[in-house]
């Protein structure tokens, strides 16, 4: 309850009193009349007994008691007492006769009590008090001799009462005045007092779900942040208070087409005539004509009164001024009569064609079509005022005119005089120049002062030009003049005398009835009869209500007088009605008609209805009399004069606001912001809104613009400014207007910064910076360091390099292999579903049955079967993941130490060691070495060792890139080294303790790269022990009894064996799906090759991978450009260096040798590093000599041709080998056997050797043809080498398909440099001296010192051993050393490397270890030689060794 | 690093994956691992996890609960490649063979705080009928190579996946620095635990999680 704002005076209630006191009042009221009970009477009445009342008095029941019931149950009881009474007197009486008491004494038998329903009825009645429903009157309510009074009426607040019903309300009075001080409970209006209903309508707090389940997320509130609908903003709502309730009115009254495409010709006639009559009729209405000439003859009294009344005086300045103002408003206000009086005349004149066109058509016709009927009305004038009055306007005209004419005339003459004297002063001018000029000039010329001087214009004409002599002006043509005007005013004006015509249009003429009509003119009024109309009306494009059909009439007048009444909510943006046209069950729009949303001011009633034009351009053709639409017809017979008419018309309606019942409008109020809120989005931006200016302020004076409302306030400026024309709209356009605002940071800045430039580094995924972590978040934390390691990589590069032309070629590698890698990096963000989806691929018939055979199998098998492992793709990998397995099994053939006699005879100490070494012999153990973690065997005994051991390498990759592109690239290579375990036992001071030192000696190595490794997943065979061909100390010996049978199978080739079995645990996916990839990436190669050979190449290539899917099959490789090659294109005799086939001219033999060694000494540069796996590039034998590196396909086809020039039968095999995988080597045969060669070794094998590399032949590769090997066995062991037996060998050129004749890439010769550019001593020298320094670096504990006599020896020995290429020089060796072994026990050897550049020489020798003794009085000796052979081909001998003194 | 001007925020992530809801599915368990950029590491807390196999309960038919804590720490220099987190769930099909029953991840919220999340979960579709019914028969569905694509949008057009069902987390966020590395991530306006919305699917026999 609230306070009321206006409280009775003199009621006692104050202001803030509440009901609640109100009624606590009224019950101390109440309390106080009755008296409080004492506490006697309270102590009595709980206590007291009461007497059984008499009965009666129960009964009357007049009287209200308020016992309690229980006591009228006692009173009840009081009355069965009574019985009981009465029985027991006649019980007493029956026991004056009895003198036994017998059990039968005490029992009573009485029947069941029981009451009669009438006696229950009234006994209750007693009890039970029935409130009644009826209305208990309101004097019985309120205190006596009291008036209701209601507070309510006196402008108290009185709240709203619980709601109940009348009956329970009446049921509770009545209960309630039947109680004692019962009228305390009601109030002063005589109603039970009640406190306002205290529940509200809605709740104020948020439902509750139920507790014990969570909420459904689909029932959980989500926050969003208020939309602005499109909608919401276009509701008319007004202030919050209840929906507007807004009308529109539609008043669709009628439709009149202006051409219809069924007109008949008379109805277009006639649709003419009717607005040539309608535009008369508003002409005529607003009479212009009249209007103008009255106002002619009002300007001319009104000079004829001014120059009247200052008649002969001399007129004012001010008066001549006024006078020829309203001269010249007379000559404007003539011109424009004259000009409205022609077109009267001529409208007349067109009506009257027409109608006259009209009457010959249905004279043509012989029918009627169109009511309309004109009459002409004669108006007689009375002809002598008319004549006068016409002849007074012409010579008033007149007048004027010549006045104006002599006005004219005065100025020209004025002018003319003013330009005469100008000429003459120029003249004189002039002629006092050509006095002084022409002295000579007679005095006559000087006198003359005519104008017309022949001279003086010939000596002008050569003079300066000067202003052209005026002329004078010509007299006004007074009698032109009153021709003119005659002639005018008879082709304007009617002629004097002349009846006035007025056009009177009727259109109640007979039309000619059907039946008389020609079939054609039927047929048309048949298909008018058919159609009818209907109007749409369209509510913001939505469509609210349409018209009834309307059947089209023979006038083409369609009435409907409907009107819609439109109940609106929402902000009228658009009412269009649509004209639709029904045929049968088709209906057509006819034309869209957008009526204006009329302002609020317009009203029902009083809005005028407005004629809207409609026209569509549909193209209606008939074959009937209709003209149709847009279609060329013509009135003439001859079919001249075409015209073409589009359906068009007029419909008449009116839009208007509802008026409700109390002459409220029912329109919205006029301060809605309607479409400008749009307008005003778009000036906010700026530029892009300035370009329709000019529309703009169009659209902003048509709408009328509140210009003080603050809603155009923007609209406003801009006008302003546009139109004080500083700001002019752009003539460009701009896509993205907001791109500067959006811009992070400005260009320059991101230029500027480091960060930005590492974060983009990155993004582009250069090489350095891929996996670059964590940039830092500062600005300042960059240092530019960072990027010292990119700008770094090509210095480095071309430092590391010792000669020019090295440096340049590894640039030009360099190169290759960044584009190769940006394109690959390009088709790496290319994916296919295999790279993202692991799917089992889909089973054929036959896999499906062994796999459902397999179901059966047992889950364990006793002898299980080798599964393939799982491939693991490298992307989810990290370091320490990936491990390398390697299991070294066995060796053969390691050296044996030579016993050394010297060391008997010296010392006695080391006659054990003799001895032990003398049974002993090597001790091999195989250290393995891999990203600089090292493992090592046991150590094993013999030269034919056993170790059978597992190694696991750990492996990371990188910069922790994983990624299959990543891994191909890597260089990293495995070092497995055999070194001898030498044990020394170095005598105690005295002689009692022994103390022994394990050295290592170095024997050979076997370097397998990674990506050879990857590619294969595993490598498993014997390999070749790369061992130094001179090993002091040690011998090959392979004499040995035992091994006798095994000896036979390798006589062939020398040298140590190591088994081993390599692999990557997981196995890493091969990057082959990479190289199908980028081969699709980049769409194809381009080619030369003819179409159809490319075609067979593939078709070859495919059937072999079908068929042999092991055997490697090549036909077309991709040159150095990055285009298809023809294999074969690669093969031709190239002659090699003479220098070499010199060499030995007496031994073929000897000269196969030493080119094939030659050949071994390019660099090797393996593509799948350079190039990152990604194709194999073959360059020809020039290129390949050019850059000095290249992988086995370019020794392979650099061998081949020489040996073809050399004319041996040499071919090239496709095939695989361990440990390069896929490769290529070069097959000769020649003394009737085959021999392959391993081009990058150097090395050959016979057919028959097992420890040849090459493991699989995959196809043969001549000059002129490719055969695909489809023997059983691939090994070459196994297969027969005769291409001509087309059972073993698959030629690509058959019969079929013969070779058309590919010419050779190769050059024909090859430009050799025979020598060096460069002095080899130095490069000799800064190798010595690099690896010098090296080997002291790597022995940072140590003191390293040098033996030079050693050194100056070995240097000696060097150029012997390029001489022998490394054989059979050791005996020699040793003999020279004697002098030195005597004092010192040394261990060496030499290595030998084809040479590009220092880093794999210092990696070689590092990996021997020699520097790793760790005795004190070590020394070493280290000697370089390099040999040059042609074509700057270089061989580099190092000389390693290290001696102990033994004393 | 020094107090006043550190050179990397840090953002310690608690949460759980709370549960799933897969309609059809039982037995399932689920795996998570986290993707982020370069310029993240961890520091501390587990990357990768796997929780245990967990069974619908008979009062509650559609809900799986895990209840599996997650809690790491992550420094970085730079939100981006803000840490997401990829939970895939897997489960025995009626064969009994473990199949891949969904995949799904999201972003690691920014804001510090409570925020729960309900990822939707997919699969690879079958390129193919027949290698639908093959997959289904040989129980070898067809599966990211490495669930991380999910966080990745590159490559994923090859791909074709079907709904499944939904897994619901809870994460609580703390970060350290980010204001003084000029990221500011807390709203303006008071922020709400909200969960994506989720349409039909979820459907009303979500029970509760709150254990």
């Amino acid at each position: 309850p609230r306070p009321q704002a206006k409280p009775v005076p003199g009621s006692s209630h104050s202001e803030s009193s509440t009901m609640r006191q109100r009624m606590k009042d009224k019950l101390k009221a109440a309390r106080s009349e009755m008296g409080l009970p004492t506490a006697e009477e309270a102590y009595n009445f709980f206590t007291f007994d009461f007497d059984p009342e008499p009965d009666e008095e129960t009964r009357k029941g007049q009287k209200r008691r308020t016992r309690p019931e229980g006591e009228n149950e006692e009173g009840e009881d009081g009355g069965d007492d009574d019985e009981e009474k009465e029985e027991e007197d006649k019980e007493e009486e029956e026991e004056l006769f009895l003198i036994d008491q017998s059990a039968d004494d005490f029992l009573v038998f009485k029947r069941a009590e029981y009451m009669g329903y009438q006696r229950r009825l009234q006994s209750e009645n007693e009890l039970l008090f029935t409130p009644s429903f009826l209305t208990v009157p309101a004097s019985s309510k309120v205190p006596e001799n009291m008036k209701p009074r209601y507070l309510e009426e006196e402008g108290l607040y009185v709240g709203e009462r619980p709601p109940m019903s009348l009956t329970n309300q009446n049921i509770l009075e009545n209960r309630i005045l039947k109680q004692e001080q019962g009228r305390k409970w009601f109030g002063d209006d005589g109603r039970i007092m009640a406190l306002p209903d205290p529940i509200k309508e809605s709740s104020t707090r948020p439902p509750l779900f139920h507790i014990e389940d969570d909420l459904d997320p689909a029932l959980q509130t989500v926050y969003r942040k208020a939309l602005v609908s499109k909608h919401a903003s276009q509701y008319i709502s007004v202030g919050g208070e209840t929906n507007g309730d807004y009308q529109l009115d539609v008043d669709v009254s009628g439709l009149i087409f202006s051409h219809h495409p069924l007109f008949s010709q008379e109805h277009v006639l006639g649709s003419r005539l009717v607005q040539l009559y309608d535009q008369h009729l508003s002409r005529q209405h607003r009479n212009l004509t009249e209007h103008l000439t009255t106002k002619l003859n009002g300007l001319r009294n009104t000079i004829g009164n001014m120059l009247e009344v200052h008649g002969g005086q001399r007129l004012t300045p001010v008066m001549q001024q006024r006078i020829s103002e309203y001269k010249q408003e007379v000559r404007n206000t003539r011109r424009l009569r004259d000009l409205e009086q022609e077109k009267d005349r001529t409208l007349l004149k067109g009506i009257v064609k027409i109608w006259k066109e009209i009457k010959a058509l249905r004279d043509f016709q012989r029918f009627t079509n169109t009511p309309y009927k004109l009459y002409l009305r004669r108006e007689e004038v009375e002809r002598a005022s008319d004549v006068r009055e016409y002849e007074a306007e012409i010579q008033a005209e007149v007048d004027e005119l010549l006045d104006e004419m002599e006005e004219d005339y005065q100025r020209k003459v004025t002018e003319y005089r003013r330009q005469q004297e100008e000429w003459k002063v120029w003249r004189r001018k002039q002629r006092a120049k050509n006095k002084k000029k022409k002295k000579t000039q007679s005095q006559l010329d000087d006198n003359e002062d005519d104008e017309d001087n022949d001279d003086d214009d010939r000596t002008d004409g050569e003079a300066e030009p000067g202003p052209p002599k005026p002329k004078p002006p010509e007299e006004p043509d007074m009698e032109g003049v009153e021709k003119q005007v005659s002639e005018k005013a008879s082709r304007i004006r009617r002629k004097p005398g002349e009846p006035i015509l007025v056009p009177e249009l009727t259109a109640s003429g007979p039309i000619t009835p059907n039946e008389q009509c020609p079939r054609g003119e039927f047929a048309r009024r048949e298909d008018v009869a058919k159609r009818s109309i209907f109007i749409k009306v369209l509510y913001n494009d939505k469509e609210v209500s349409r018209t009834d059909n309307r059947s089209l009439n023979s006038d083409f007048r369609v009435h409907f007088g409907q009107i819609f009444n439109l109940k609106i909510v929402n902000w009228p943006e658009s009412i269009k009605l649509q004209v639709f046209e029904v045929l049968g069950l088709s209906t057509t729009l006819l034309a869209d008609v957008f009526v204006p949303v009329p302002e609020s001011s317009i009203l029902t009633g009083s809005a005028p209805s407005e004629e809207l034009v409609f026209s569509s351009n549909l193209r209606v053709m008939f074959d009937h009399e209709a003209v149709g639409s847009d279609v060329p017809f013509s009135f003439e017979v001859d079919g001249s004069n075409r015209q073409t008419l589009l359906t068009s018309g007029k419909l008449s309606c009116s839009v208007s606001w509802a008026v409700g019942e109390d002459d409220v409008p029912l329109a919205p109020p006029t301060t809605q912001p309607n479409g400008l809120k749009q307008l005003d989005a778009i000036a906010s931006i700026g530029a892009s809104g300035l370009n329709d200016m000019k529309k703009l302020g169009e659209w902003a004076t048509e709408s009328r613009l509140d210009p003080n409302d603050p809603n155009n306030a923007d609209i406003m400026q801009l006008l302003k400014v546009a139109s004080s024309g500083e700001v002019t709209a752009p003539d460009y356009f701009r896509l993205e207007q907001l791109q500067e605002e959006f811009n992070f940071v400005s260009e320059e800045d991101l230029e500027q910064s480091r960060r930005f430039r590492l974060l983009r580094l990155r993004n582009q995924e250069v090489a350095e910076f891929r996996n670059y972590k964590f940039v830092p978040a500062m600005e300042r934390e960059v240092t530019d360091k960072v990027f010292e390691v990119r700008s770094l990589r090509e210095i480095v590069d071309t430092k590391g390099h010792l000669d020019a032309h090295r440096a340049l070629v590894a640039k030009h590698l360099h190169k290759i292999r960044e584009s190769i890698i940006n394109r690959f990096l390009i088709a790496k963000h290319h994916f296919i579903m295999s790279d993202l989806v692991q799917e089992e691929q889909v089973p054929t018939i036959g896999i499906l049955g062994l796999n459902l055979f397999k179901l059966a199998e047992p889950k364990r098998p006793l002898k299980p079967q080798r599964k393939e492992r799982k491939k693991v793709t490298a992307q989810n990998l990290s370091d320490g993941d990936i491990r390398l397995l390697l299991n070294i099994i066995r060796a053969y053939d390691i050296p044996v130490r030579k016993p050394s006699v010297k060391y008997d005879t010296r010392s006695s100490s080391h006659v054990l060691n003799t001895y032990i070494s003398g049974y002993e012999r090597v001790r091999p153990f195989v250290e393995v070495s891999f990203q600089r973690s090292v493992l090592q065997t046991t150590t094993a005994d013999g030269p034919n060792p056993c170790w059978n051991e597992d190694l696991q390498l750990p492996f990371s990759a990188p910069n922790g890139d994983y990624s299959t592109a990543n891994l191909q690239s890597m260089k990293d290579e495995i070092f497995i080294n055999i070194f001898d375990e030498v044990q020394y036992e170095l005598g105690g001071d005295r002689g009692k303790e022994v103390h022994t030192r394990l050295e290592k000696h170095w024997l050979g190595s076997v370097k397998i790269p990674f990506s050879t490794i990857y590619f294969q997943s595993r490598i498993d065979g014997t390999f070749k022990v790369d061992t130094p061909p001179v090993l002091l100390g040690y011998s090959k010996e392979r004499s040995l009894a035992s091994d006798g049978g095994y000896d036979a199978v390798r006589s062939l080739t020398e040298g140590a064996f190591i088994t081993l079995f390599i692999t990557i645990e997981p196995q890493l996916v091969p990057g082959e799906t990479i190289r199908e990839k980028v081969s699709s990436a980049w769409i194809s190669f381009e080619s030369q090759e003819s179409e159809g050979l490319l075609l067979a190449s593939e078709v070859f290539e495919r059937d072999a991978a079908v068929h042999f899917p092991d055997r490697p099959c090549l036909t077309t490789v991709i040159n150095i450009n990055g285009k298809t090659v023809f294999i074969t294109r690669y093969l031709r005799p190239l002659n090699p260096p003479q220098e070499l086939l010199d060499a030995f001219p007496n031994s073929p033999q000897e000269a196969t040798d030493l080119i094939a060694r030659y050949v071994s000494l390019i660099p090797s540069l393996p593509d799948s590093v350079s190039f990152a796996g990604v194709c194999d590039l073959w360059s020809t034998c020039d290129q390949f000599l050019t850059l000095l590196a290249g992988d086995e396909e370019e020794h392979a086809v650099l061998l081949c041709n020489y040996f073809l020039s050399m004319g041996k039968k040499a071919w090239l095999i496709i095939g695989t080998a361990i440990p390069e995988g896929p490769t290529t080597y070069v097959l000769t045969y020649e003394q009737n056997r085959y021999l392959i060669w391993n081009p990058s070794s150097g090395q050959y094998y016979g057919q028959y050797d097992t420890f040849c590399p090459l493991q699989t032949v995959g196809c043969l590769v001549s000059a002129d043809n490719v055969w695909l090997n489809t023997q059983a066995y691939t090994s070459p062991l196994r297969i027969r080498f005769d291409v001509t037996k087309a059972k073993l060998w698959k030629p690509f050129f058959s019969r079929a398909f013969p070779n058309p004749g590919l010419s050779s890439v190769q050059c024909i010769t090859l430009h050799i440099i025979l020598h060096l550019p460069f002095p080899k001593i130095s490069l000799t020298c800064r190798i010595e001296k690099i690896l010098k320094e090296k080997i002291m670096e790597w022995r940072p504990r140590n003191p390293t010192r040098w033996n030079r006599y050693c050194t100056s020896t070995l240097r000696h020995f060097l150029p012997k051993l390029e001489l022998s290429r490394g054989r059979d020089v050791a005996d020699e060796h040793r003999l020279e050393l004697q002098s030195l072994l005597g004092d010192y026990r040394i261990s060496g050897f030499p290595l030998h490397l084809p040479f590009s550049e220092v880093r794999p020489i210092v990696e070689a020798v590092y990996s021997t270890g020699v520097h790793n003794v760790e005795a004190s009085n070590v020394e070493f000796a280290l000697a370089v030689h390099v040999h040059a052979y042609p074509n700057n081909v270089l061989s580099v001998w190092v000389y390693l060794a290290s001696l102990i003194r033994m004393r | 690093m020094t107090a006043n001007s550190p050179s990397v925020f840090l953002l310690m992530i608690n949460g759980q994956i709370e549960g799933a809801n897969f309609p059809e599915y039982d037995d399932l368990y689920c795996k998570y691992c986290f993707v982020y950029g370069h310029d993240w590491a961890p520091t501390s807390g587990l990357e990768e996890g796997i929780s245990q196999i967990t069974s619908k309960g008979r009062d509650s038919p559609h809900r799986l609960v895990w209840n599996f804590p997650l809690e790491i720490t992550f420094k970085s220099t730079n939100p981006l490649g803000w840490p997401q987190i990829v939970v895939s769930v897997y489960g025995p099909d009626t064969f009994g063979n473990d199949v891949v029953r969904g995949y799904g991840a999201t972003h690691i919220p920014i804001t510090p705080g409570q925020h729960t999340r309900t990822i939707p979960m997919f699969v690879p579709e079958s390129t193919s009928r027949l290698q639908k019914f093959t997959s289904w028969l040989l129980g070898r569905r067809p599966e990211f190579t490495d669930p991380k694509v999910v966080a990745q949008g590159e490559g994923r057009e090859v791909t074709r996946v079907s709904s499944q069902g939904f897994v619901t987390l809870s994460f609580n966020i703390v970060t350290k620095d980010m204001k003084r590395l000029g990221y500011d991530t807390t709203a303006t306006e008071t922020t709400h635990t909200h969960t994506h919305p989720v349409a039909a699917g979820f459907g009303p026999g979500n029970q509760t999680l709150s254990m």
